[in-house]
């Protein structure tokens, strides 16, 4: 099988890779890049624990093949904070308890950075709504929705985040 | 997952030639359909010829109707604003479909070439499944049947289609524009998927190698009175139960005409026309549209568990028109 070069820009990098055909951008991200912020939980687009940005959207990272991406501009949760501050939801999760074993929090901390950048996050309803494609089996959803209303108030306060 | 060559498609007529020299190559679009057939083992090419970086992602909007391009993703063409007032069924069942993060990753031609599929297509270990190995049975046809088919189904298969704005798409008339060896032709949704019959394994009337170029959507008096009601088990991130999208012209309180589709009871968008029918010239009053409503799942073949779905879909179509009728 011919390996692929391609290159990934990732948290403001470009990293030049040789990869098989069938990696994942999940698996690029985590396994070549050792980023393993991003996690692995069901790889078949059911949990969202794998949510990365590309060019500024929110998708799934284990459903999209990294030869898909060659020139996409890729946020992982490694890439969140600036020169040692917290993102604003990082630190509203911090302060609600946002998460008990935590294996979710990095993909809902990445859908949650977008769905208040796309205005999805104007009541709990909303954010409910936006942000139910991250499950948390651990049930932290009453303060996962607390943090990301909380973050949504400090984002506006402080845009562009 | 099977070894395949990656390639990128430079044009559309490039992409077709490349499929129609290769019956074992395969387009990749979104890829949240295919990336999980391709885990499973499902499908198997030797070749993925990747199309993102095909022109085919605009939405326009005229006075026409709406062209939508086959790599628009689910969320912008929910978000936009001439889908959201000129056919807002469409948006609803958009929004209502999956979740964020696989709304702005798949394309609408690809939520349209969603396979019908159930929980034993799907299984990690090997069940009987005519759709995943012609012949080796049908595993739901006395089994857990509860989410499957009440309309359109064969003793071959009893899986349901997924999608949503399929639906909606079919109540709005909207034909789907598709390009092959021999130019591009125009097919109406209506006659765009198959049903089952002895061969589940394919879905649609599409050749290997034809490539949908995009979606167009009429502006019919009834697209801008349109609706789609979605009924599931959890009150997101769920396929349908049942669904049902409707387009209505009034006259007056009375309906003009009207079109249905349901969604979650059968291998394809569901038209049901006899409603249609008995529903022309009624007025817009609940008892008058359940009783229209009623004689069209005389047809309705339900399955050992779900008998449900005959009163649940005709409640669902009721509760449809009554919101895009503003009442409701």
């Amino acid at each position: 099988m011919t390996l692929l070069e391609t290159t990934l820009r990732v948290n403001g990098t470009s990293r030049r890779l040789e990869i098989d055909p069938r990696a994942t951008l999940l698996d690029a991200l985590r396994e070549r890049l050792g980023l393993m912020g991003t996690k692995k939980g069901c790889d078949r687009g059911e949990c969202g624990a794998c949510t990365v940005h590309v060019n500024g959207r929110r998708v799934l990272s284990c459903m999209t093949l990294a030869a898909m991406h060659e020139g996409d501009e890729i946020t992982t949760i490694e890439g969140l904070a600036r020169e040692g501050t917290l993102h604003p939801v990082q630190q509203a999760f911090i302060e609600h308890d946002a998460l008990q074993c935590g294996y979710c929090t990095s993909g809902q901390i990445m859908s949650a950075v977008a769905c208040v950048r796309e205005g999805h996050a104007g009541d709990e309803d909303e954010i409910r709504e936006w942000m139910s494609g991250n499950l948390c089996r651990c049930g932290a959803y009453p303060n996962i929705v607390a943090a990301v209303a909380a973050a949504a108030q400090v984002m506006e306060q402080h845009a562009p985040i | 997952m099977h070894p395949f060559e990656y390639a990128r498609a430079g044009d559309a007529a490039g992409a077709v030639a490349a499929l129609a020299g290769d019956p074992e190559a395969a387009f990749i679009a979104g890829g949240t359909e295919l990336v999980n057939w391709l885990k499973d083992g499902i499908e198997r090419p030797g070749r993925v010829v990747d199309i993102n970086r095909l022109p085919l992602g605009q939405i326009e909007a005229t006075s026409a109707g709406l062209r939508i391009g086959t790599l628009a993703r689910m969320s912008d063409v929910a978000a936009h604003r001439a889908v959201r007032s000129g056919f807002p069924a469409l948006a609803e069942a958009l929004e209502r479909s999956a979740s964020a993060q696989l709304r702005n990753m798949a394309s609408m031609g690809g939520n349209l070439l969603q396979r019908t599929r159930c929980p034993y297509f799907r299984a990690e270990t090997d069940l009987p499944c005519n759709k995943r190995r012609p012949g080796s049975g049908c595993a739901a046809r006395e089994g857990l049947n509860r989410t499957h088919a009440i309309f359109g189904w064969s003793d071959a298969c009893v899986a349901t289609h997924p999608s949503d704005a399929a639906v909606a798409l079919r109540a709005l008339e909207a034909s789907v524009r598709v390009l092959g060896r021999g130019g591009e032709r125009s097919i109406p949704l209506a006659d765009f998927y198959r049903l089952p019959g002895d061969a589940p394994e394919r879905d649609t009337v599409l050749e290997h190698g034809e490539l949908i170029v995009g979606i167009d959507v009429p502006a019919t008096p009834r697209a801008r009175r349109s609706w789609y009601v979605k009924v599931r088990e959890r009150a997101s991130y769920e396929f349908a139960l049942v669904s049902a999208a409707v387009a209505l012209d009034l006259d007056g309180g009375r309906i003009r005409e009207v079109r249905i589709a349901l969604g979650g009871v059968a291998p394809m968008p569901w038209p049901l026309t006899e409603a249609e029918r008995a529903l022309a010239g009624l007025p817009l009053e609940r008892a008058a549209l359940a009783r229209a409503v009623d004689g069209a799942f005389s047809e309705a073949r339900p399955l050992a568990r779900n008998a449900f779905k005959i009163a649940l879909a005709k409640r669902t179509v009721v509760r449809a028109l009554e919101i895009a009728g503003g009442m409701a």
